[in-house]
């Protein structure tokens, strides 16, 4: 019996491995640490109260943002010791099982729990603040997204202590994800790990469709929009068509996996090819669905930064737009190498290089607004500079490897590693990180640091070309990704050992980040005016932080850039905003979307480890929420005018 | 910003400088495949060159020019917003590009579909991926290596690839482009050697833990010299048995190895046992040795059928 208990406990905790104890040391320190403070400061009841229980989109954006940052270390991390590796090969510093879990975890981490999270921190931060409504369409929907996002992550991280990591691949292909040559708990965890917070991303999708298509501020028709809402937009659209291949697809991978089905295995009359063409008609859409935002976030702080009006507004939102169509019907290019005949490929070659037309179109169109400007050389600014040249010659490798028959060459080597991580990181990472600086101040009610803000910005930098381009040259030279050993007489030795420097300045620029945060929080500029930058949209408009209705009366909008617009015929009238306030109408806290996703993490727990009851057991908990949420009838409540005033007046509006 | 355009101009002029260092095997092509593949790989890396270097010069002026400093006397005009004229060039200008890039795309994908060379007989070499080596099957020479092919220069060899382990992809960075291997299904990679020499060659598709040890040489010799090759391991080397393929089969690396007969038909039982008879050959193989292969594979699927039906 005791042996039995021993035997299983052994399976089940990840053993033999000094970095894996010393995780699991880590993670019950800092458990008990989080529980010892909140215990003695008493702030168990604030924690559920403010934080859990929320439905404000802000504080659910803000937990979006703390928790993919997170996840951005840990990627991090995982990414350091992949390039400590491949430095020195031979030194065998992680062995090839570790080295496939690592690079499996990375790419999932940064990919769906990092830069998804993220993306979704801004939509909620922004989009209602900047079409000036006080709420998403669905607010109790919106924290059933977070939590579930946040435990599918944790389900998915569990696994590096848990029964063991996936290894095949962030993009699972079988047959190698299949029983036969995966038959651990890890590819388990990594279907339902995404599978949770995919459903939550999903139903962000349509929130933000709706809140953008219905809680507009009156008067602010769709070409008056900012061009992040744009983005937004766009964006959701994407996830709405691709979510659902996700879902199926992973559902199926399941059944292959736990019913031994033979949906993707040829023995028995299924197709790994059907897989890769599913998994990937999500997967490339996906990267549009994080790099749009980015490219909105850069259209605000370009714009505001030139102090000039956007160039070829219409132009931006077109692109935007023939983007999200286009971006699903390229798919076919991450396998060129599959055999689908001339014809196929050529069709997908055009495709995709034709995403490069409105793509270069937004890259001029940005440089025009910064021409016959006057440019301030802000954080946020900074970032977007930085972005267009990184940007152009990542979307150039982009068409580079659209030509199919040059991709025959280039697929699956460094070269490839390269270009994605260029457009991943100069795209959607420096976009989000232009626009963490952005808006800080908005969600904080102070600004980072700017000495801080610049080594951050120098060693990201420079680390990022001298991590980056060395691969583009390893690929030439025909080193295979996902490789964890090489030889020497290949001749990628130096390369590779550049390539570990740079990636150890990216994460000198990460500390620098995470630093200029504390440092903020103790000494930061404290931002009493709400509208720090000179803003030109809404958002600005409103004290920082904003109250939790955030505008106390609806503006009424008349054109683009809104509240650079109010500025201006106040600057003519030179009259005092005078406004009579009347009850604002809020959603009501509620623990269901919490509790519902604890459930949700247990039926997730006993599918990934095949106990029935334990997912019976869950699911069960999944439905009971749902029935409860369903006999909730007073949801929502009035705030009376009386506390408008009061909370207005001590943000030093005038009441 | 300056440095970081120095850093990037610089690594690309190193790539291409670094081009006449055999070590870049993409950009040494030995064979006619590869040259068409780097034709294409230098024309994109010219014409994105030719958009990529004036967009940098108009940032860094821009940048340097309109900066919000005191007494900056560019011209300010933050109301401007709109020009067709340039919106038109820069819709134009990508268009054209597009246009050519995409027109030299297809000519070479339509190009790599038939034999390099016509007027020479092809030799094929049936590739077979496993856990974690590779297998070669000479059909017509009745002999298969482990781990090294040699091949004779100047003759386009059609390479016929399945897979028995998760799917990879065969690679031989100077010969041509790569194509995935995949269980129960045959798919066909021409390549063609024009000089002699050693290349090296791996997997270019994740396959689990010895994924990285998947490498093999590829060898070209002369005509006269492969036939000498053949003769002598048909003399030097052990027959392989079905029992020696299932022990290669198992998962683990494997040193090279050559064997003088290969047993009949044992490419075609790897592509059926994975599948291949759910599977119609026809999209991924046209060319005459599929054709026979898709008649023995008839034969199998009928031959297990009654094999069955006898069982029941
Ligand atoms: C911060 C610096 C980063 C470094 C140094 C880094 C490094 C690496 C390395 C060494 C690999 C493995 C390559 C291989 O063995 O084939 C890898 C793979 C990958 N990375 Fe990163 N990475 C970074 C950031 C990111 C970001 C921000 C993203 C996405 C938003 C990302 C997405 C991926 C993906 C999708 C893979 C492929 C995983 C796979 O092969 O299954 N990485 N990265
Ligand atoms: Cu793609
Ligand atoms: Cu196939």
């Amino acid at each position: 019996m005791l042996d039995k208990l021993k035997d299983f406990l052994s399976h089940f905790f990840v053993t033999g491995e000094p970095m894996i104890y010393g995780a699991d040391v880590a993670i019950l320190l800092t458990l008990a640490g989080i529980i010892f403070v909140l215990t003695y400061l008493k702030k168990w009841k604030w924690l559920w109260r403010e934080w859990l229980t929320t439905v404000d989109h802000k504080k659910i954006g803000i937990m979006y943002m703390l928790s993919s940052l997170l996840m951005l270390f840990r990627g991090g991390v995982d990414a350091l010791l992949m390039r400590m590796q491949l430095a020195f090969p031979q030194w065998h510093f992680l062995d090839s099982n570790h080295y496939n879990e690592i690079f499996t975890t990375h790419g999932t981490i940064m990919i769906l729990f990092m830069a998804m999270p993220l993306m979704f921190a801004f939509f909620n931060i922004v989009v209602p603040l900047q079409i000036g409504a006080r709420d998403v369409a669905y607010p109790f929907l919106n924290a059933v997204s977070f939590w579930l996002f946040f435990f599918g992550a944790m389900l998915f991280n569990l696994s590096f202590v848990i029964g063991g990591s996936p290894d095949a691949g962030w993009l699972s292909y079988p047959p190698l994800s299949g029983m036969q040559f995966s038959p651990g708990p890890g590819q388990d965890f990594y279907i339902w790990g995404i599978q949770i917070s995919g459903i939550g991303s999903l139903a962000s999708g349509i929130n933000f469709i709706m809140t953008i298509l219905k809680m507009r501020a009156p008067g602010m028709k769709l070409m008056h929009m900012p061009l992040f809402t744009w983005s937004v937009l766009a964006s959701c659209i994407i996830i709405i068509f691709a979510f659902p291949v996700l879902t199926v697809t992973l559902a199926l991978l399941f059944i292959d996996r736990f019913f031994d089905g033979h949906l993707f295995t040829m023995t028995g009359g299924g197709n790994p090819m059907m897989y890769i063409n599913l998994i990937w008609m999500w997967g490339h859409p996906e990267v549009y669905i994080v790099v749009l935002p980015a490219f909105g976030i850069f259209s605000e702080i370009v714009a505001t930064f030139s102090q000039k009006k956007i160039f070829g507004y219409k132009s931006m939102v077109f692109s935007m737009m023939i983007i999200s169509v286009l971006s699903y019907f390229t798919w076919v290019h991450h396998f060129f190498t599959m055999g689908a005949g001339a014809n196929v490929n050529v069709f997908f070659a055009i495709t995709t290089m034709a995403i490069g037309i409105p793509t270069g179109v937004k890259v001029f169109n940005w440089l025009f607004t910064m021409f016959r400007g006057r440019i301030q050389m802000t954080q946020p600014m900074l970032w977007t500079i930085a972005f267009i040249p990184c940007f152009v010659v990542g979307g150039a490798t982009g068409v580079m490897l659209s030509a199919a028959p040059a991709d025959y060459q280039y697929h699956n080597s460094y070269f490839l590693v390269a270009h994605f991580h260029q457009v991943l990181i100069g795209g959607v990472v420096f976009g989000f990180f232009a626009g963490l600086y952005y808006w800080w101040p908005k969600m904080f009610g102070f600004k980072l640091d700017d000495r801080l803000g610049k080594w951050a910005f120098w060693t990201w930098n420079i680390g990022f070309y001298v991590c980056f381009m060395p691969q583009y040259a390893l690929g030439f030279m025909g080193m295979t990704r996902r490789i964890y050993t090489y030889d020497f007489d290949m001749g990628w030795g130096p390369l590779n050992v550049i390539s570990t420097v740079g990636a150890f300045f990216m994460g000198i620029g990460f500390i620098f980040q995470a630093w200029q945060i504390l440092h903020g929080i103790k000494y930061g500029e404290r931002d009493v005016t709400g509208d720090p930058w000179n803003g030109r949209t809404l958002e600005w408009s409103i004290p920082s932080p904003p109250p939790h209705y955030n505008f106390a009366v609806i503006p009424t909008v008349t054109g683009q850039d809104a509240w650079w617009t109010i500025k201006k015929e106040r600057k003519k009238k030179k009259a005092k905003e005078t406004a009579t306030f009347s009850p604002i109408h809020m959603p009501k806290n509620s623990g269901i979307p919490f509790i519902m996703s604890v459930f949700w993490f247990i039926a997730g727990f006993g599918l990934t480890f095949h106990w029935v009851w334990m997912a019976i057991f869950g699911l069960t908990g999944v439905g009971a929420c749902l029935l409860a949420r369903s006999f909730q009838y007073n949801s929502d409540y009035y705030i009376p005018v009386d506390e408008i005033r009061h909370t207005e007046d001590s943000v030093g509006r005038v009441g | 910003m300056h440095i970081s355009k120095l850093i990037i101009l610089s690594v690309f002029i190193t790539i291409f400088l670094a081009g006449c260092d055999s070590r870049y095997l993409i950009l040494n092509p030995q064979g006619a495949v590869a040259q068409k593949e780097y034709q294409l790989i230098i024309f994109s890396i010219i014409l994105c060159t030719i958009v990529v270097i004036p967009v940098l010069g108009l940032l860094v002026y821009i940048v340097l020019r309109y900066r919000d400093k005191p007494g900056n006397k560019a011209l300010y005009r933050p109301d401007w917003d709109d020009s067709k004229r340039l919106e038109f060039i820069w819709w134009g200008i990508p268009i054209i590009i597009i246009g050519i890039l995409g027109f030299a795309t297809a000519k070479t994908t339509y190009d790599l579909v038939d034999p390099p060379k016509k007027d020479v007989k092809p030799l094929t070499i049936e590739v077979t991926s496993l856990d974690w080596k590779w297998l070669f099957q000479y059909p017509d020479q009745d002999i298969a290596t482990v781990n090294y092919v040699e091949i004779p220069k100047g003759v386009p060899v059609q390479f016929v690839l399945t897979s028995d382990a998760p799917m990879n992809s065969f690679w031989v960075p100077q010969l041509g482009g790569q194509l995935y291997t995949m269980p129960g299904m045959a798919m066909g990679l021409w390549l063609q050697a024009d000089h002699k020499g050693e290349y090296f060659g791996s997997g270019a598709n994740f396959t689990g833990e010895g994924f990285a040890h998947m490498n093999f040489k590829v060898k070209s010799t002369s005509t006269k010299e492969f036939n000498q090759w053949v003769k002598q391991v048909k003399e030097t080397s052990p027959a392989l048995t079905k029992a020696d393929y299932s022990n290669l089969a198992q998962q683990g690396l494997s040193l090279e190895k050559s064997y003088s007969t290969i047993p009949k038909g044992l490419f075609q039982e790897i592509v059926i046992k994975n599948g291949g008879q759910y599977y119609s050959q026809h999209h991924h193989m046209k060319n005459e040795d599929m054709k026979i292969m898709n008649v023995a594979s008839e034969k199998q699927v009928h031959a297990q059928h009654e094999h069955q039906e006898g069982g029941n």
